[in-house]
């Protein structure tokens, strides 16, 4: 007799559930040892109070109403519930605040490989700590959380989500058309956003930086020569460039046009990538604006980490140690 | 560097093929079997995989191929246009210019029946191998449509009575004149594009850039 689940949810048996241990046994060693203490909240939230995250991709999407005809959201991501929970818990707390978790979100994303409806988070929120070194702090926990699980040939994209925003402020694109923009950098289609750049019918010069500058990622060398309309808006990039220890700048890929499908990042982002997984493993960023719309306003940064994708990656990266032909092809290309 | 700069490519068969081979071919590529074998899907050696070209976005989103190239039409369909749920994550980087068509709507000569439906019933039935791009734009220009999804010879639709007008790809209009069908709207130019993985394009990016360089300049030359 088979009884169904449903679609973009699994049961876990005890070979791969030993291994997932594994993996979050030594993530939460790492966090544990840099001062992270675990917080567990519940997987139901009121709906009214889970908007004020301004998740915008990442909303929820599975609902159900209480005994009361109150809406509650299975939640969609763990940093709004920690948001809420310094904003209630800690009123009062002497900041910095460093909490980690390992809890289940549901999102409704077609399932594929590493990609589940119900999806196991891994991640860290340093609240209170404002760029650079709040960020610098965050992406040393993560370097060191990865390296504790064995994963090797990962490295980390560094962004900012202020920058193209600031970008189009500084070259005079008419606010109606910034969110457009936007929008289709978010979709990665870069031909419709010449398009649309070419069609604002601005100079030469501006247009071709809207186009060219979502397109630069390497070392932090790409940093250096930037037109003055751009220098401006990576200083804050440059700080964690130049703060990171060398464990972290040796894994950085810094990159102009990365953009995350959550909606309250405002500053640095970044994201996960192995040569072994096709999507990233994981990413954060810093959200200084989304503990304020619980009532206790502070810079925050944080990070999560889908163990079923790292799960993937790791044993990717077992099997590329007998290595085939396309895989080595990859590892050449990997470390410059 | 390798003339393919050690990356991997998904390659359409069928109308995009040839055009393809020969950028591969200008990308210093040994194309020789690959235009030779046409049984064959997998060439190692100069790392390119064939497939139909709606597979050439599962290959790419997944990593199986760190570079892809496909019609707008399979973006349009698969990656659509909101980054919702369903859509697939790969960076669209260029506009190759070749396999050029339009995406059209087209009903029988005539009187428009599917004007007529939609005055009388309140709906139009159409038939297409792209429902999603037909949903958009009936949603898009406010008209209710029940889309009828079909996997192959669209022009029989409403022909036999299945539907009073079908959304399809055209090139030349040839198969819409031979079946008495008319264009009543043109709705997308579609072209060749050039797709990356959003991992790849991160980690290969010197090898990616490098390609894309030389591609612009064969395009600035007039080669394409």
């Amino acid at each position: 007799m088979i009884h169904p689940i449903p679609s973009g949810t699994r049961d876990v048996l005890p070979d791969e559930t030993r291994e997932l241990r594994r993996i979050t046994d030594a993530l939460r060693t790492v966090f544990e040892r840099d001062g992270y203490g675990e917080v567990v909240t519940p997987a139901l939230e009121y709906e009214s109070e889970f908007a004020r995250g301004g998740l915008r991709d990442a909303r929820p999407a599975y609902r159900v109403f209480d005994e009361n005809g109150a809406v509650l959201v299975l939640r969609s991501d763990m940093t709004v519930p920690i948001a809420r929970v310094v904003a209630t818990r800690y009123p009062n707390a002497e900041p910095p605040l460093r909490l980690c978790y390992f809890a289940h979100c549901y999102r409704a994303v077609r399932p594929q490989r590493g990609q589940q409806r119900e999806l196991l988070q891994a991640g860290i929120e340093l609240v209170g700590s404002p760029g650079p070194q709040g960020t610098v702090e965050a992406l040393t926990v993560l370097v060191d959380a990865l390296d504790a699980t064995g994963l090797a040939d990962y490295r980390i994209g560094l962004g900012d989500a202020s920058l193209y925003p600031a970008l189009m402020e500084a070259l005079g694109v008419a606010l109606t058309v910034r969110e457009e923009l936007l929008h289709t950098l978010g979709r990665r289609d870069l031909v419709a956003l010449e398009e649309q750049v070419v069609a604002l019918g601005l100079d030469e010069r501006s247009a071709d930086l809207l186009v060219r500058v979502p397109q630069i990622r390497g070392g932090p060398e790409v940093l250096d020569d930037l037109d003055d309309a751009v220098a401006e808006a990576v200083t804050g990039l440059r700080g964690v460039a130049e703060q990171v220890p060398p464990t972290v700048a040796r894994r950085l890929i810094v990159d102009l046009g990365l953009v995350r499908d959550i909606g309250y990042y405002t500053g640095a982002i970044f994201e996960v990538y192995d040569p072994a997984l096709g999507t990233p493993i994981g990413g954060g960023g810093r959200y200084d604006d989304l503990l304020g719309r619980f009532g206790r306003a502070l810079p925050a940064v944080g990070f999560a980490l889908g163990v079923d994708r790292l799960h993937i990656a790791l044993a990717g990266e077992e099997r590329g140690a007998t290595s085939s032909r396309l895989d080595e092809r990859a590892a050449a290309g990997l470390l410059r | 560097m390798s003339p393919s700069n050690g990356l991997t490519f998904a390659v359409p068969r069928g109308a995009l093929f040839a055009d393809t081979v020969d950028l591969l071919e200008h990308l210093g590529l040994d194309t020789a079997e690959l235009r030779s074998n046409d049984r064959k899907l997998l060439f190692e050696d100069i790392g390119v995989i064939t497939m139909r070209p709606s597979d050439v976005p599962t290959y790419v989103e997944a990593g199986a191929a760190d570079l892809g190239i496909t019609g707008k039409d399979v973006l349009l369909e698969q990656s659509g246009y909101a980054r919702d749920e369903g859509a697939r994550q790969v960076y669209e980087l260029l506009d190759l210019g070749y396999g050029r068509c339009t995406m059209v709507l087209a009903t029988a000569a005539g009187p428009d029946p599917a004007a007529e439906a939609l005055r009388r019933l309140g709906v139009m039935r159409v038939a297409t191998k792209y429902p999603r791009i037909a949903a958009h734009h009936f949603e898009a220009t406010g008209r209710q449509a029940e889309i009828v999804e079909v996997k192959g010879s669209v022009e029989l639709a409403p022909l036999a009575g299945l539907a009073e007008a079908i959304v399809d790809l055209t090139a030349t209009g040839t198969t819409l004149r031979e079946n008495n069908l008319v264009i009543r709207e043109e709705m997308e130019v579609c072209t060749a594009r050039l797709v990356a993985n959003p991992v790849a394009h991160k980690l290969k990016a010197a090898a990616i850039d490098d390609l894309l360089a030389r591609l612009r300049a064969r395009e600035a030359a007039g080669a394409a």
